[in-house]
């Protein structure tokens, strides 16, 4: 006889009116909570604030720069920042400030696939590993080992050689160096959540390894996976710009941060000083975001540091 | 009892090294293009391709060619540079200093910070002080290597017109010009290991100061001074040391940059150009080097831990 308990199924259905009325509540909710936020992480707030502002210029791209990314402007060639050009022009005459919001562009796609892709790779090794144990978290931990005793920055550029430049392929080398390091947070993070006693009775009751891995096992470590993503989106964006800069990322003309800053930011750079100063700015401003906010979040989400 | 325990860590650690030397034999191999035709360009006939490809070894099986180099590794012999035909091991050689030393420094500049300000940062926790502290570790975290050193060799020279020293300065010649050329970019590989040093000394040393005996010491009148350094400082800092170990993979990572950019003969930048230019023994040979030189040190920071804490015994 089974002895399987299903206790959401037996919860009657809430009616529509019911839901509506949820959702305003739950909005309120929202805006308390948010407001309860910025009042308490101030630093988070702003982290949460440059980041919006990051999103906006990355899809709003098209609108808010004044020219396109590979516009030259006659007559302007390494013009200072003025009035027309307020972060000035580059040594093939396009306009400084569009460059850099089109940059954003490049920076947030990188960051939110490479950061989905990991969360999906870490949460898969690092809960699958947690949870089995035995010889196959041997192995799968060993294998992390080897991967972790790299240096990052060699392991994703070797990749880079393998893959060839372009957007997909700076994704893919980062995501499978972001993975490795989550995983082995998530893996721990799953072992000591198995461990309790509501799994146990899960297991009791018959509930297979999918079930409980779905149901119990990942809605508790969704908030070390927040938390992880936020910090790898930083971590992320900063490797990124590294790999332009060493010219084994997005190739030009399409305009990613780290590669203005090489080759042609460098050629010029005491001729023309803000065409090394500003993209430089706009990757420190964007890490400082997702650090900022992911540092906040943690401290909101993870009750073992609250008041710290 | 300290021997056995590390003598049990090496053999853990032997399968972990053999899984990432695989890694780093196969990588090199996958890269497009053969490098024998990069070697002979357009002036290739297929003749002196295979002649090439056969002194290379590289006409045999894949598994054969990782028994064979791996043997020849362990004996000392990590081939010849495709490019300069000189013994990968001697090169390498040649580049380990500056490497070593730049990242020996840079970790040390990231400790002389990370410890003082991450221990003012949580004895005085939420003032001012603290602030400042936490809000430049994350500054720290978030400003990109290469620009920093950019606007370290561009903002000088446009307020005082004063420009760095190109060319690099052996030991031997002026040992003071030598040490003094790498502090710049020393400091700038240490920044980010540094912050996050910092963030874990604050957070462990916050940890530790909340404990019952730090209670019982404030309790028995013991001087600020003592009660931080001597009861908080010491239980804290097991888990930077960790940290010091893991984060040395960043670090030697990091001078690939920081070599680039200040033109440092060292030996990721050896390993840059190699990457570029298909020079399978090179790459093979740095990343073995590395990453076999990543599990000795982190071994001695096993070994460290007795020291640092007498509870801990093997």
């Amino acid at each position: 006889m089974s002895t399987r308990v299903e206790i959401p199924q037996r919860v009657a259905p809430a009616k529509a009116a019911d839901t509506r009325a949820r959702i305003r509540v739950g909005s309120i909710d929202t805006l308390r909570a948010l407001g309860r936020f910025v009042r308490r992480k101030p630093l988070g707030a702003i982290g949460g604030v440059i980041v919006v502002a990051l999103l906006v210029m990355a899809v709003f791209a098209e609108r808010i720069a004044p020219y396109g990314y590979d516009e030259t402007i006659r007559g302007a060639r390494m013009r200072a920042p003025e009035a027309a050009h307020w972060l000035g022009t580059d040594n093939l005459s396009r306009d400084m400030w569009s460059r850099i919001v089109y940059g954003a562009r490049v920076s947030i796609t990188v960051g939110f696939a490479t950061v989905g892709l990991a969360v999906l790779l870490a949460t898969t090794i690092g809960v699958s590993s947690g949870y089995f144990g035995g010889a196959y978290d041997l192995v799968v931990q060993r294998i992390v080992d080897a991967w972790l005793s790299f240096p990052y920055l060699v392991i994703v550029l070797s990749v880079m050689a393998v893959l060839g430049p372009g957007l997909f392929n700076v994704v893919l080398s980062l995501a499978i160096i972001i993975a490795a390091v989550n995983s082995r947070v998530i893996r721990g993070a799953t072992i000591a959540i198995a461990q309790g006693t509501y799994v146990e009775a899960a297991r009791g009751v018959g509930c297979g390894h999918v079930r409980i891995i779905v149901r119990h096992i990942l809605p508790n470590v969704a908030a070390t996976i927040i938390i992880l993503a936020t910090i790898g989106l930083g971590t992320a964006i900063l490797a990124e710009s590294a790999l332009s800069f060493l010219g084994f990322g997005v190739p030009p003309p399409y305009p990613a941060w780290g590669g203005m800053l090489s080759g042609s930011g460098r050629t010029y750079m005491f001729r023309a000083p803000w065409m090394a100063i500003w993209p430089g700015v706009a990757i420190s401003l964007a890490v400082f975001g997702f650090n900022m906010l992911g540092d906040a979040l943690r401290d909101v989400l993870d009750p073992r540091l609250r008041g710290r | 009892m300290l021997r056995r325990y590390l003598f049990k860590r090496l053999l853990v650690a032997i399968p972990s090294l053999l899984i990432a030397s695989l890694i780093v034999f196969t990588l090199p191999r996958l890269i497009p293009g053969d490098v024998v035709m990069l070697m002979l360009a357009e002036k290739a006939y297929a003749k002196d391709l295979d002649e090439l490809r056969a002194k290379l070894g590289l006409d045999r099986p894949l598994p054969v060619q990782y028994v064979e180099w791996l043997g020849r590794a362990v004996r000392g012999d990590l081939g010849e540079s495709l490019w300069t035909k000189r013994p990968v091991l001697e090169e390498i050689g040649q580049r380990l200093p500056v490497t070593f030393e730049l990242a020996l420094l840079g970790l040390s500049f990231a400790l002389l910070i990370a410890i003082p300000v991450g221990l003012i940062s949580a004895a005085r926790q939420d003032t001012i002080q603290d602030y400042v502290a936490r809000s430049a570790a994350i500054l720290g975290l978030s400003v990109p290597p290469f620009w920093l050193a950019t606007l370290l060799i561009v903002l000088p020279a446009i307020w005082w017109g004063w420009r760095p020293v190109t060319g690099f300065v052996e030991f031997s010649q002026d040992p003071v010009g030598h040490v003094t050329q790498l502090v710049i970019p020393a400091m700038i590989l240490g920044i980010a290991t540094g912050a996050a040093l910092m963030r874990l000394t604050r957070g462990m040393l916050l940890e530790v100061l909340r404990q019952d005996y730090v209670r019982t010491a404030w309790a028995k009148g013991l001087a600020e001074g003592v009660v931080v350094m001597k009861h908080g400082l010491r239980n804290a800092i097991i888990p930077v040391v960790t940290l010091l170990g893991t984060q040395l993979p960043q670090v030697i990572g990091g001078t690939v940059i920081i070599e680039t950019v200040f033109g440092l003969p060292g030996m990721s930048r050896f390993l840059f150009d190699a990457i570029n230019q298909r020079d399978y023994p090179v790459i093979q040979g740095v990343n073995l080097v590395v990453i076999s030189a990543i599990v000795l040190i982190n071994l001695t920071v096993d070994a460290l831990y007795a020291v640092l804490d007498p509870r801990i015994r093997y």
